[in-house]
């Protein structure tokens, strides 16, 4: 099975041959590195562009503004904050001339913690995010989705805002992408580009077909009980994790994959709390003004009187950063205890 | 007298959207609009340079990313008096943000007039896309992209200057800086150290001017010469252009006549009388002729609607797909 960054790469292939993608750019995307996590490796429109964000930024809109299609990659998102201005211009100009400039611009970038990346590369962006509106934001947990919401921005005449767990980029998914070989060692031989000298290879592509995730839609991972838990990115293996482990106890949960932050599954959500009649919200960015607030505001505004429990959140403690020693970093973001924990907490609760 | 610059033409087109923007600082002064800034005193090099652009919709014309002083630009591509109007009194009519937006931040798709926004100088960083779009798909078209003075301290002003003169990979990107010495309140001489902004270009291999922005023969020179490089090199270009600010920043600074600075549109009519294209008598009927048309401009957009309170969600997205979290 592909790992993400390989979903990523065949996705952008497929958008390059099938729907237009004209420029894939950014530090260090084209060759011969094809991106710092290979997620561009290989490609035919990647291009490395100066190490200047706001200039990325400001370059994918250009491009969008015209009507041609790219791909601007922020190498980290710790690395974004200086273009939060351009971010939202790209999110207000549609809005701002009445629907006369559309900007299709996808901009991708790595978030979160989970590799050990210290201050500066363990960030997450997602609460950020979601206060731009005008932007798309999707963020997948698995090779097969990360695939699927690539072409769905790809496809969309909005800014799409595309986070990519950093943690689960080398991660194998459990399902093929439409058109993938079934074994993996032939995938690699076809599309991963060789230790030293590149400058003769080019991959082999696989026939690949069009899978695309619907922006906006969930996906329920897990059936339960005892309550609903909707999660996002790296939180989603950890979070099954969870619950599979707490089935054996006898409490079981339903686990929706976000997937798309903005716009939502509210849909999804809704039905499976007034079935469980409690919810839990966990991602990892700061928690101070965070996004699973929002949802928790909505979950307690409309579906108060079917809530047995307190509704939660739970996400990364509000610090300034990630620090490096694992003790810190474990201590910052929610990890496989904290979750077992609180979906104890959530599932005992006596109203 | 250069025959070949349409010297009659840029003094009217100079008059009338010196005459438009008078017009709306009337209207903000007479509590019917909210907030003006505009561009009084660039009017010669603006006018000769909307009059040389190859304007229509798609790569193969010219962009134009512009900034809230750039009225004469448009007014010389062909901007009616109106639009400016329906901008100033944020009304539903207004083409550009349907009543969002401050005066004089248009954006005309059809002419690849790229929406004006506030910030300072993220024109120069979206502008190097336009370019790229345009280099990539090998047509004619240029990206023009002006500001002012001030805002060449950000970085995005650099972001132009390192993105479009990447070896291999040069932009038809012809960056202007109309310099009026003033950011708001604060004078150039106290925080910028380099004697000429053009200069900088220099450091990046590029081609630079300077001309008398006040001057409409000069800049009409300048911007022939340079737009004529870009077009046919299809490499940057820095053009400096010395200008006035004849109505202080904004209204909120005033938006009162300066005496102090010179008034090109004085200097062109000095000129067109000495030289017998034109007679006083002749020029007083052109400024009476677009006094009349402002006041039917403003006539006409006090009939006409406002914004609704539903349409506040219009276009958040393309298509107006919805975006209210509400109905999700």
């Amino acid at each position: 099975m592909a790992n993400m960054a390989q979903a990523i790469r065949m996705a952008l292939h497929y958008g390059e041959s099938h729907l237009g993608l004209k420029d894939i750019f950014g530090e260090d995307v084209g060759p011969p590195l094809g991106g710092v996590f290979t997620a561009t490796q290989g490609l035919t429109t990647t291009w490395n562009s100066p190490l200047d964000e706001r200039g990325i930024i400001g370059m994918g809109i250009g491009i969008a503004m015209t009507g041609r299609r790219c791909v601007a990659e922020i190498q980290f998102c710790d690395y974004i904050f200086n273009t939060i201005d351009l971010l939202k211009i790209a999110g207000n100009t549609c809005w701002a001339t009445y629907g006369q400039f559309p900007i299709p611009l996808v901009v991708m970038t790595p978030v979160g913690s989970g590799i050990r990346g210290s201050i500066y590369h363990s960030h997450s962006f997602d609460s950020w995010a979601t206060r731009l509106p005008g932007w798309k934001m999707v963020m997948p947990s698995n090779p097969l989705d990360a695939y699927g919401l690539m072409l769905a921005a790809l496809k969309d005449q909005n800014p799409v805002l595309y986070m990519k767990p950093k943690a689960l980029l080398r991660v194998k998914g459990e399902e093929l992408i439409p058109g993938e070989p079934s074994d993996e060692k032939e995938l690699r031989s076809m599309i991963d580009a060789p230790l030293g000298d590149r400058s003769q290879w080019k991959p082999q592509w696989p026939d690949l077909k069009e899978y695309v995730v619907p922006i906006g839609k969930g996906k329920r991972l897990r059936e339960g009980q005892n309550g609903t838990v909707v999660t996002w990115g790296r939180m989603v293996p950890l979070t099954l994790q969870a619950a599979q482990s707490l089935e054996t106890q006898g409490i079981s949960f339903d686990v929706i994959d976000l997937r798309s932050l903005y716009p939502y599954d509210w849909s999804m959500i809704k039905e499976s709390v007034m079935k469980t009649k409690r919810v839990l919200f966990i991602n990892e960015d700061t928690e101070v003004t965070n996004f699973g607030e929002h949802l928790l505001r909505r979950s307690i505004e409309e579906l108060f009187y079917h809530l047995e429990a307190r509704p939660r959140v739970l996400a990364g403690k509000h610090l300034p950063g990630i620090g490096l020693n694992p003790v810190l970093e474990d201590n910052s973001v929610p990890q496989l205890h904290d979750i077992i924990h609180e979906l104890k907490e959530l599932a005992s609760e006596v109203p | 007298m250069n025959e070949k610059i349409p010297l009659k033409k840029i003094h009217e087109l100079m008059v009338k959207s010196r005459v438009l923007e008078e017009r709306l600082i009337k209207i903000y002064k007479s509590g019917e609009g909210f907030f003006w800034i505009g561009g009084p005193g660039q009017e010669a090099f603006d006018v000769c340079l909307g009059l040389q652009l190859k304007k229509g919709r798609g790569n193969q014309f010219d962009w134009f990313h512009g900034h809230y002083r750039s009225t004469p630009v448009l007014v010389a591509m062909g901007m009616e008096m109106i639009e400016g109007v329906r901008m100033m009194k944020n009304l539903a009519t207004d083409r550009s943000s349907h009543g969002r937006n401050f005066c004089n931040h248009y954006g005309f798709p059809e002419w690849n007039v790229a929406p004006i926004s506030s910030p300072i100088e993220v024109q120069y960083s979206i502008a190097i896309g336009t370019a790229w779009a345009q280099r990539a798909e090998k047509t004619q078209g240029i990206t023009v992209v002006t500001g002012g003075d001030a805002g060449t301290a950000e970085g995005d002003f650099a972001s132009c200057l390192v993105w479009s003169s990447r070896p291999g990979s040069e932009l038809p990107l012809l960056i202007l800086v109309e310099d009026n010495r003033w950011g708001i309140s604060t004078a150039a001489e106290t925080q910028h150290g380099d004697k000429h902004i053009a200069d900088r270009g220099k450091a990046f291999g590029m081609k630079t001017m300077i001309v008398d922005g006040n001057n409409a023969e000069e800049s009409w020179n300048a911007i022939a010469e340079a737009v004529d490089y870009v077009r046919t090199k299809r490499k940057p270009l820095l053009l400096q252009a010395n200008v006035s600010r004849l109505y202080g920043h904004s209204s909120a600074s005033g938006a009162s006549f300066v005496t102090n600075e010179t008034d090109p549109i004085k200097i062109l009519e000095d000129q067109l009388m000495k030289e017998k294209i034109l007679t006083e008598k002749q020029i007083k009927a052109i400024w009476e002729k677009f006094q009349e048309s402002s006041m039917n401009a403003l006539n006409l957009a006090r009939t006409e609607p406002q914004p609704t309170a539903e349409s506040v969600w219009d276009y958040v997205y393309a298509g107006n797909e919805n975006a209210d979290w509400r109905k999700f």
